[in-house]
């Protein structure tokens, strides 16, 4: 009902309009204000588009306490691994639980304010830490360490600093930003609210995996003699029975020929 | 200024351009996506270490082994344990649901005090310490009151420590109510006493049988090791046997078999004598074993030549002529044919006549103690303390005469069925205390208003239980004890398994609540009583006394999670009737067929209910997981409102269609039911799963469906008073 009578009212109000005014100056003036206007909203959208958007959709939550990684790394002798084993089964342990850490914590050690925390706190009253874990993926992503790691690595670190950045090196712990709708970290979709990337580790979404999986790929084909095996096969069947064979599409690391979608669909 | 609608549009379109422009919609689009594949309600496993705890499952007496897979501290999936002899890597619907009884909601987190009414659910938790103070209080009053005997004891358990700790202390107290809940376990051992004329457990080949001939027994319904049957049946559907399933409702087991015999109700002991006939008739018996082993066989064979011809037979039974002939042919014939009898899963101990009828048949076609027969083995007898020395107050107690009047009038070892019974009339001495461990006689025992009655009259009734049952409900304290997944505890004698074997439960997790093994609480009761009963009982704790008690068997038992006698083989017939044969004329045969007459008049109630087992309800001490109860079929149970399963020609004749509402009527009770039209089932009978209709537990399991028990009213067997009501009549009308 209301809505009748709202449109009841507007509608002579803009005859109204039209009668007052000569076309010319009408024109003119519409013009300006049409400019003028799309550069507002053009210019209030990329605003909220870029800078309160990321604002409003991260949150963020200090850690239990403070860690050193860089004091803790100069103390063991087996490098990342001394902390972030593997177990017998291959499975990774990742973060380090309460019993690895009570051989030296079990009394306060130093002057460090956060060592009297983990060790009042925790050690004592025997409470696992609930650390927030930067690299956490969402629980349907499935991710094997183990597969990733060369023999080598498990002692100097390199292939870690792949996804993990410098980590290791750091002496205290940041912030721990998530997002409010899906709370995750924002280490996995990376700081740059655009997903632009500078560094390997800046980033960890699936487009990432599939990128450095097609550059594995690439440099294997190289070097491998597989791969001209697979693709003297593949042409066969694409001469033999031409369209048989799915064929990807389109550019990204994800879908084109080749990639983990051309058959995981 | 002039800003018309013109400078509104083109404000918006430059936003969208802006917005377009922007990460917003595509990171958006990509968090919501990320959002619903993540919904946070859905629960998900945690990573960690995996570890497999290996124990043993106490859910049923099965004695399945089972490993229990663990990320860290959490157990997260229950397997059968590979290799073990009982189940080889299987595990049923419950046990493999145990971890909602874990984790569960009905668990009882700490010693409970009842404030309330009873059954009211009012209750004010405790400490361990008031809990067991109160608890001694009491037994000191009653004891220094020279009234021991008024303390009675109820186990769900017969054979281990725990039932013997309970017994041992009853003894030492100075009661003879100590009580375990029977089966058909009991009505065997009897059968085997009167007829094999020595004490045994029985023991089922089944592994080696390549023909059996089921008396309603549900081989793949929970019948013996539940498990282990599903693995013979599945041998014996491969080839390596035949199954004959005498019984009036097609049951999944007949539904699997290979002739399904439909028969009339409580007959059953009726066609074993009808095919014993055949078979002594055509000379089809094992002449060795009947005439060098066995006496009254010339007496059997005149009372089965004269009453029970096929023809006869077939009148009485149901089945017909020349199926009964034909059977007691083939059962005959085959190399290594087995008879077994227990009605479902053999959780009511059942006619005797019935037993004996059935054992009759296995003696005929020599398969007692054979390959792929029935065996008899020794109780289990690792459980060798002495004592207990008693003072004169237990000296006098004990000679008090036992409520349920087990033991000598009955050659039943107890008969909980008619305590209940007899402490409700108020007959003889008053009973003032009351234990129970593992059973739920609230819930479990037919006609169980009879229970609430005597329980009405027990002033101080302790429940060790660990769910919130309907016992515990009605109790006035709650001692909760460990799930099995949390404690230790020696699992003897998987029922029906043929070779001794011991399992060993143990801690998979640490206790999650403030309970306490009760077997800690029973030793520490025994301390705080002092005296004798301190003395009696010298062990630190409950663990202590089971390594003690288990000797060397213990080391193997930790290593390999059970201890079997693997060289076990039973006693031959020279042995073992050599002194004392096999009577065929033992009390409860001699006379041939008498059935078991259940309650009403077929008038009133022109039907016969009965109660049927399923393997997707639990009906035991513990109640169904929420996981079993989602595998009940939808005409079984739906919104909460059970079935009846119903012929179509019998809901035809009372206008009765499927789905409809109608009223179930017994003598002993009424409930709202719907009906499920089924042709599986002889007319005039009707059937509904036992196991049901709880009352408290967890949300999700209270008053789900109806409970059979209430509504079928308890008959005792003539010769061991055991619990034998296989149904009741009842009436049905449309509501
Ligand atoms: S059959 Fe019985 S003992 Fe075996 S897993 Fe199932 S409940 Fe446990």
């Amino acid at each position: 009902m209301s809505t009748t009578e709202e449109h009841a009212n507007e509608v002579p109000a803009e005859i109204a309009d039209k009668k007052e005014t000569t076309p010319e100056t009408k024109k003119e003036s519409a013009i300006g204000y049409v400019i003028l206007f799309f550069f507002v909203g053009l210019i209030a959208s990329l605003i909220v588009g870029w800078i309160i958007f990321p604002r409003l959709l991260y949150s963020q939550k200090s850690q239990p306490f403070d860690f050193n990684h860089a004091v803790h790394l100069d103390l063991v002798d087996e490098g990342c691994q001394s902390c972030h084993y593997f177990r017998e089964d291959g499975s990774f342990s990742g973060v380090p639980k309460l019993a690895q850490c009570i051989d030296c914590h079990e009394e306060v050690n130093g002057e460090d304010p956060n060592e009297e925390i983990f060790v009042t706190e925790y050690v004592w009253k025997e409470r696992e830490v609930p650390w927030l874990i930067y690299s956490k993926q969402p629980d349907c992503v499935f991710f094997s360490h183990v597969a990733h790691v060369s023999e080598d690595s498990l002692y100097d670190g390199k292939d870690c600093v792949t996804c993990h950045g410098y980590h290791g090196e750091s002496e205290t712990l940041r912030p721990y930003q998530y997002n409010r709708i899906t709370n995750i970290s924002r280490d996995i979709w990376g700081h740059n609210i655009a997903g632009f990337a500078r560094n390997s580790w800046d980033r960890a979404k699936m487009d990432d995996c599939a990128k450095c999986h097609a550059e594995a790929r690439d440099a294997a084909s190289r070097r491998n003699l597989k791969a001209p095996t697979t693709r003297f096969i593949t042409n066969i069947i694409d001469v033999a029975f031409p369209g048989t064979r799915p064929a990807g599409k389109g550019s990204s690391v994800q879908t084109e020929r080749g990639a983990c979608f051309e058959c995981h669909k | 200024m002039n800003i018309g609608r013109r400078s509104f549009l083109s404000f918006l379109i430059g936003g969208a351009a802006g917005t377009a422009l922007s990460p917003l919609p595509w990171k958006l689009t990509d968090d919501i996506s990320i959002w619903s594949q993540n919904w946070p309600w859905t629960p998900v496993p945690a990573t960690g270490e995996v570890t497999y705890a290996n124990t043993t499952c106490t859910l049923c007496p099965g004695g399945c082994g089972i490993s229990v897979r663990k990320i860290d501290e959490r157990c997260v999936k229950i397997e059968g344990t590979p290799g073990h002899p009982v189940n080889d890597g299987g595990v049923c619907p419950l046990g493999s649901s145990g971890l909602q009884v874990l984790y569960g909601p009905a668990r009882i987190k700490t010693p409970l005090k009842r404030v309330g009414e009873r059954g009211q659910g009012r209750w004010m938790a405790i400490s361990w310490e008031d809990a067991l103070a109160q608890t001694a209080d009491k037994l000191t009053e009653l004891r220094e009151g020279g009234q021991p005997q008024s303390v009675a004891c109820l186990s769900g358990r017969t054979y281990g420590t725990m039932p013997s700790l309970l017994q041992r202390f009853m003894a030492a107290y100075g009661s003879p109510n100590f009580m375990t809940v029977p089966s058909m376990r009991d009505s065997y051992a009897l059968t085997f006493a009167a007829m094999n004329g020595q004490t045994a457990m029985a023991g089922f080949d089944t592994e080696n049988t390549d023909f059996v001939l089921s008396f309603g027994s549900g081989i793949i319904d929970g019948w013996g090791s539940p498990v282990r049957m599903f693995r013979a049946n599945s041998a014996w559907q491969g080839g390596r046997g035949k199954v004959v399933q005498a019984e009036p409702r097609l049951s999944n087991t007949a539904a699997k078999s290979d002739i399904w015999a439909p028969i009339r109700p409580g007959t059953d002991a009726a066609l074993a004598l009808g095919m014993a006939h055949v078979i002594i008739l055509e000379k089809r018996y094992r002449s060795d074993f009947v005439s060098n082993y066995t006496t009254g066989f010339d007496a059997f064979k005149t009372m089965v030549m004269a009453g029970y011809s096929p023809e006869k037979v077939a009148q009485i039974t149901g089945v017909e002529k020349n199926t009964i002939v034909s059977l007691a042919r083939s059962f005959a014939r085959a190399s290594r044919p087995l008879a077994i009898c227990g009605r479902g899963r053999g959780e009511v101990p059942g006619s005797m006549n019935e037993f004996m009828a059935v054992h009759a048949l296995n003696a005929l076609v020599g398969v007692i103690n054979r390959p792929g027969g029935v065996w008899a083995l020794p109780e289990p007898g690792y459980i060798q303390w002495s004592g207990p020395d008693l003072d004169a107050v237990a000296i006098a107690g004990g000679r008090r005469q036992r409520l349920d009047g087990a033991g000598s009038s009955n050659p039943a070892a107890s008969l909980p069925n008619r305590f209940f019974t007899t402490v409700a009339a108020g007959e003889d001495y008053p009973i003032e205390a009351m234990f129970i461990s593992g059973a739920n006689p609230d819930f479990d025992f037919l006609n169980n208003q009879r229970v609430a009655e005597a329980m009405a009259k027990i002033p101080f009734v302790v429940s060790f239980s660990s769910l919130m049952d309907d016992t515990a409900r009605n109790a006035d304290l709650i001692l909760p004890d460990h799930v099995y997944l949390e404690r230790y505890e020696d699992v003897p004698a998987p029922m029906g398994f043929q070779r001794p074997i011991i399992g060993l439960c143990r801690p998979a997790v640490t206790p999650q609540f403030n309970t306490m093994h009760t077997g800690d609480v029973i030793i520490q009761l025994a301390q705080t009583l002092g005296g004798t009963l301190a003395d009696a009982f010298p062990w630190d704790n409950y663990e202590v006394c089971l390594q003690d008690t288990l000797g060397d068997q213990w080391d193997t038992l930790v290593e390999e999670g059970y201890a079997m006698d693997e060289g076990f083989s039973p006693a031959p017939w020279a042995d073992m009737f050599g002194s004392r044969k096999f009577d065929f004329t033992a009390a409860g045969i001699r006379n041939g067929f008498v059935p078991v007459p259940i309650a009403g008049d077929d008038i009133t109630y022109p039907l016969v209910l009965m109660p049927y087992d399923s393997m997707r309800v639990a009906s035991g001490a513990i109640g169904n997981t929420p996981f079993m109860t989602k595998t009940v079929d939808e005409n079984v149970l739906l919104h909460g409102m059970a079935f009846v399963q119903i012929n179509p020609v019998t809901a035809g004749s009372l206008g009765l269609r499927q789905g409809d509402k109608a009223e179930l009527t017994t003598p002993a009770g009424k409930a709202e039911v719907r009906t499920d039209l089924f042709e599986g089932i002889m007319p005039g009978v009707i059937a509904m799963p036992r196991g049901m209709g709880r009352t408290p537990y967890d949300k999700k399991l209270m008053k789900h469906g109806v409970s059979t028990n209430p509504l079928v009213s308890s008959v005792e067997d003539p010769i061991s008073g055991l619990e034998a009501a296989w149904g009741v009549r009842a009436k049905l009308s449309k509501a």
